[in-house]
């Protein structure tokens, strides 16, 4: 991450950064229940734009993201198309 | 008209089991051993006179006026100092106490001259009241003492009285009239025993005694007194008298309601003439504050009428157009056909809302609502989730309930207190004085703080240890606590075993035990000795009743949650919950921000903490509102600012809050809020968020409207009408009639039909109404079948989520670390007599205390740059820049810096970042990066500001009529 986190990041980037975040406190976890911890506290506070945005980092390679994050990614609802 | 009239009992309750039965004129009466005499008597009905006792304060024995006889014994004790035996006879009239009385009180007379310029009864008539009780008819002795003011010559204007004291009257909301004063020492033993700042003693000897503030050369306003008022509550002539009742005279009718402050919830009794406030005086049935106060709910209420007060609803198309004023129907409608619009052309989930923490329980009701069922998604946020939203999280996570354990009552019983990232002798000053006076009984404290915060040592408290951190290592700090209790063998283990899951704790404890948990190791990057921090954790463990007080200092950082979870853990390990005594307590900013979250303010949770993804609870309001909820978590307040940066996030409602100056990185709000279509403003004031709002919707003062607040320790206090609402609509009604612009069929017709549905669909709330409020004073929840008067302490027996979770807590550094370029870590916080952004404290004489925010740098830092005391210096973060004064101090260690955030022309926020807590968002305030150097005055941001603040406050004058 650049000095300039927290201060210039795009959403993307954000997004990247706060799902590294919350994948650094279960990290510490037996594999299996850190992957479902990450998935469980995303599906539980991201909203669904914030979870295809992050769908769609992940499917495009998932630059920047740890390597927990990825692996629970497919734990990660993909949220319902909106009305 | 009422007055709600307290006894005065005269000594504080005997806390005794044992009762001890005698009797008073005759009538038998039964009291706790160790009663004294005239508190027995006022129990039997009979007022004995009294000057210098009052229950709020221990028995002095000075006055002589309250002489009983008792049967058998000699003399005439003092009523107020003798305590109750078994068999007494206790007579409180005879001839001989009779002349005795009035004797003693001619003398007072003599000596209690009119003040100057001033009419007669306008004061507090406790001491006429005595004189008419003893029957006083005549003052052989005259007035005209050596002090007084001489008949017909105004102070100094060539009168000869060589000992007279002119008023001081330097303190802006009391005066001090020495020539009023009968030296009862009341007002010095509420300075000591409820306030515990001891500012005031009395000076010289008999009849040259005064009470004087500070050292002889100080008035009231240059000493270290607090202006809590304790002083003029306890006062029984006109010595020490509010100016309002000066000004305005005795006020002629009284209500009970709740302070809208800070998180404690003092009760007052807002004392009114006609629909004027004369003065809010704190009331001794309010369970939270127990009749103590400070300056800013006993005198900071006259933003309630301040001249800034925006009393007619807005419009502007653009937020560079001047506003308009329009009738409530054309800004309901208006607001109405905007948010539709813009559901229309950006979808359902392209508004939202933020309900406020300073707003009542049904009116945040109210707001989520209005977003669940009008705007049909779950985009609705609290100003929580800039402070304690990571209790929520942390203490849901590890207890199973989102909210402190105890009552503030259970301090009374506390051993050993460790005070956390708080400092609650400016923030939450009540429940200090509480915390101060127990410390005074022999309790030991533990501050742990980058700051040297005044509880850390003043007159007769002294921290055991203070852990004077570096911003940021929380974690690290309280990990170690843990590791030394548990390798040392100080964890209890028979609770561990009884209330935790036993292979969790192992887990734990090997994870603590860890060597970079270890003491040696968190010095390093604590900056806090070893030896330190093993002393501290061995007395919190060891101590007796460890009880836990926390604030912002843990919540506001990267880390925030996992803090807040390794403090559920440290009590968990030492057996410190399920009594009065222990527990883990946060202490919450703003009055209602409890209540805010109870009320399903966040954009993932229904009322009762109920996650939205959970078939049942939807299904209860489904079925109430008759609509399909979604059941997808909705956008934090930083996420709808990313949105709408992003063009998905279009429009706004914001009931009380001022997003632009209270959130982090505020050159990102403001981009977001520019970003919006519809931004609505409901407030007091035209408020920084205003400057980027299309509707202003006026919002009415506590004082205005009928509701409850719940403050930190669960209590859920009635909030009473005590005027019209100035601008016509109470907040619930605003937020009623804007959804039912948008075609929604409420019909609430007073907030109590509010609570019952909150009762009817909260388990927490179930036996919560207006009726019990008013009979109970107050509740704290859970109130229910259970428990129908509520729970003063929380998991007794047992944790509501079961067994108690022990979890890992890792430690992970911040990423906002400094460097070369910003060499200074700032920590950000609040002072006494400000509150929050200042919106309300800033519009009342409260400014005399402080009128600037300042910078405060540690000496060497300082003198490094070339910075002196007072000079303008430059504050510099990677997210922007800032000037303000620095205060040069040795309260914050060399490399930390410090400043409040009360005041919008220094916008502390516009260098704080984007940073924030891992679980929920919450901004990391407390650790920002800086560098400091000397400057010459406000920087662009500040003068553009300034210029952008002055045109969008500006009101069109309204079109004569045709």
């Amino acid at each position: 991450m650049s000095h300039e986190a927290g201060t210039a990041m795009n959403t993307d980037q954000k997004l990247v950064y706060m799902a590294n975040q919350i994948a650094s406190f279960f990290k510490s976890m037996p594999e299996d229940e850190a992957q479902a911890g990450v998935a469980k506290h995303i599906n539980d506070f991201w909203d669904p734009r914030m979870r295809r945005r992050l769908h769609r980092i992940v499917e495009a390679g998932g630059d920047g993201l740890s390597p927990l994050v990825l692996s629970a990614a497919d734990e990660i609802r993909w949220p319902e198309p909106t009305s | 008209m009422s007055f709600v009239k307290e006894i005065d009992y005269g000594t504080p309750a005997s806390k005794a089991e044992k009762t001890v039965t005698l009797t008073v004129d005759g009538k038998q009466v039964t009291v706790p051993e160790g009663t004294s005499i005239m508190r027995a008597a006022m129990d039997a009905g009979i007022e004995i006179p009294k000057l210098c006792a009052t229950d709020m304060l221990e028995s002095f024995g000075s006055c002589r006026v309250c002489l009983v006889e008792i049967e058998g014994r000699g003399g005439t004790p003092a009523s107020c100092t003798t305590p109750v035996a078994e068999g007494i006879e206790v007579r409180t009239t005879s001839d001989r106490l009779d002349a005795i009385r009035k004797g003693v009180m001619e003398l007072y007379v003599s000596d209690h001259p009119n003040a100057w310029n001033e009419q007669r009864g306008t004061g507090a008539s406790e001491f006429d009241h005595v004189a008419d009780q003893v029957g006083l008819t005549e003052n052989r002795y005259g007035t005209d003492g050596r002090n007084h003011v001489e008949p017909g010559i105004a102070p100094g204007n060539g009168s000869l009285n060589i000992d007279y004291i002119a008023r001081d009257e330097s303190n802006p909301y009391f005066t001090y009239d020495a020539s009023q004063c009968i030296v009862c020492s009341r007002c010095v033993r509420a300075c000591e025993e409820v306030q515990g700042t001891f500012a005031l003693t009395v000076e010289g000897r008999g009849f040259e005694s005064r009470i004087s503030a500070g050292m002889s050369e100080d008035d009231f306003l240059g000493s270290e007194c607090v202006s809590c008022g304790a002083c003029v509550q306890a006062c029984p002539t006109d010595a020490l008298r509010e100016k309002t009742v000066l000004e305005r005279g005795m006020p002629d009718r009284s209500v009970v309601t709740t302070c809208a402050y800070c998180g404690v919830g003092c009760s007052f009794k807002a004392e009114m003439k006609g629909d004027d406030v004369v003065r809010m005086v704190p009331y001794k049935g309010g369970k939270a504050n127990r009749g103590h106060s400070c300056v800013k709910g006993r005198f900071a209420w006259g933003y309630a009428s301040h001249k800034d007060r925006i009393l007619n609803p807005m419009i502007r198309e653009k937020i560079t157009d001047p506003w308009r004023e329009v009738s409530w129907e054309e800004a309901f409608s208006h607001v109405a056909n905007e948010f539709r619009r813009l559901q229309n052309e950006h979808g359902r989930g392209s508004i939202g809302g933020i309900t406020s923490s300073r707003c009542t329980n049904e009116e945040t009701y109210l707001v989520q609502k209005l977003i669940r069922q009008g705007f049909g998604n779950n985009n609705v946020d609290t100003c929580a989730r800039v402070c304690h939203s990571p209790t929520g999280y942390g203490l849901k996570t590890t207890l199973g309930t989102s909210a402190g354990t105890q009552d503030f009552d259970s301090v009374e019983h506390t051993d050993v207190v460790m005070v956390i990232g708080a400092n609650p002798t400016d923030g939450h000053p009540v429940f200090a004085s509480r915390l101060k006076k127990r410390l005074r009984q022999g309790a030991k404290l533990i501050v742990v703080d980058p700051r040297r915060i005044d509880m850390v040592r003043q007159p007769h408290v002294e921290a055991s240890y203070h852990l004077p951190l570096k911003p940021g290592t929380n974690v690290a700090l309280l990990t170690a606590l843990a590791h030394v209790i548990v390798t040392e063998g100080l964890h209890d283990e028979s609770f561990i075993r009884e209330r935790c899951d036993w292979s969790e704790f192992e887990d734990y404890a090997a994870f603590l035990a860890e060597p970079q948990n270890s003491p040696e190791e968190v010095e390093k990057v604590s900056g806090v000795p070893a030896d330190l921090i093993r002393q501290a954790a061995r007395l919190y463990a060891r101590g007796g009743n460890g009880a836990i007080y926390y604030g912002l200092g843990v919540t506001e950082h990267s880390q925030g949650s996992t803090t807040v979870m390794a403090i559920a853990n440290l009590a968990m390990l030492t057996g410190n919950y399920g009594r009065p005594g222990v527990g883990v307590n946060p202490l919450r900013g703003q009055n209602n921000v409890q209540g805010a979250c109870d009320m399903g303010s966040f954009p993932h949770e229904l009322p009762g903490y109920r996650h939205m993804s959970d078939d049942a609870t939807r299904d209860i309001f489904e079925k109430l509102w008759n609509v399909k909820l979604d059941s997808e978590p909705g956008l934090r307040i930083p996420n709808m600012l990313d949105a709408a940066v992003d063009g998905s996030f279009k429009g706004i409602y914001v009931q009380g809050e001022d997003i632009l100056q209270s959130d982090p990185n505020t050159h990102h709000v403001a981009a977001g809020l520019e970003a919006m279509e519809c931004v609505v403003v409901h407030d007091l004031f035209l408020n920084e968020t205003a400057n980027y709002a299309h509707v202003f919707l006026p919002g009415s003062t506590f004082l205005e409207k009928d509701g409850t607040f719940t403050n930190a320790e669960r209590r859920i206090n009635l909030v009473r009408k005590v005027m019209e609402p100035k601008n016509g609509l109470a907040d619930w009604e605003v937020t009623q009639r804007l959804a039912q612009a948008m075609g929604l069929d409420w019909a609430y017709t007073h907030p109590s039909e509010i609570m019952d549905e909150i009762a009817a669909t909260t388990p927490s709330f179930a036996n919560v109404s207006y009726e019990l409020l008013d009979t109970e004073g107050s509740v704290q929840w859970p109130c229910n079948e259970k428990a129908p008067k509520g729970t003063p302490v929380m998991h007794i027996g047992g944790f509501v989520r079961g067994k108690g979770k022990l979890i890992r807590t890792d430690y992970v550094a911040t990423d906002e670390k400094s460097g070369p370029r910003f060499p200074l870590l700032l920590t950000t916080g609040r002072i006494l007599s400000q509150y929050n952004v200042g919106a309300q404290t800033r519009r009342t004489e409260n400014v005399v205390w402080h009128g600037e925010d300042r910078l405060e740098i540690h000496p060497h830092d300082a003198e490094q740059r070339g910075i002196r005391d007072g000079d303008w210096v430059r504050l510099a973060s990677r997210a922007g820049e800032t000037t303000l004064r620095a205060l040069t101090t040795d309260r914050v260690a060399p490399g930390v810096v410090y400043t409040t955030f009360h005041h919008p022309d220094t916008q502390a926020n516009v260098i704080t970042t984007d940073f924030s807590d891992w679980a929920t968002n919450c901004p990391e305030y407390k650790v920002t990066a800086v560098q400091v150097s000397p400057s010459n005055g406000p920087t662009d941001w500040q003068e553009e500001y300034e210029e952008l603040t002055r045109k969008s406050r500006r009101i069109a004058p309204l079109e004569a009529a045709e």
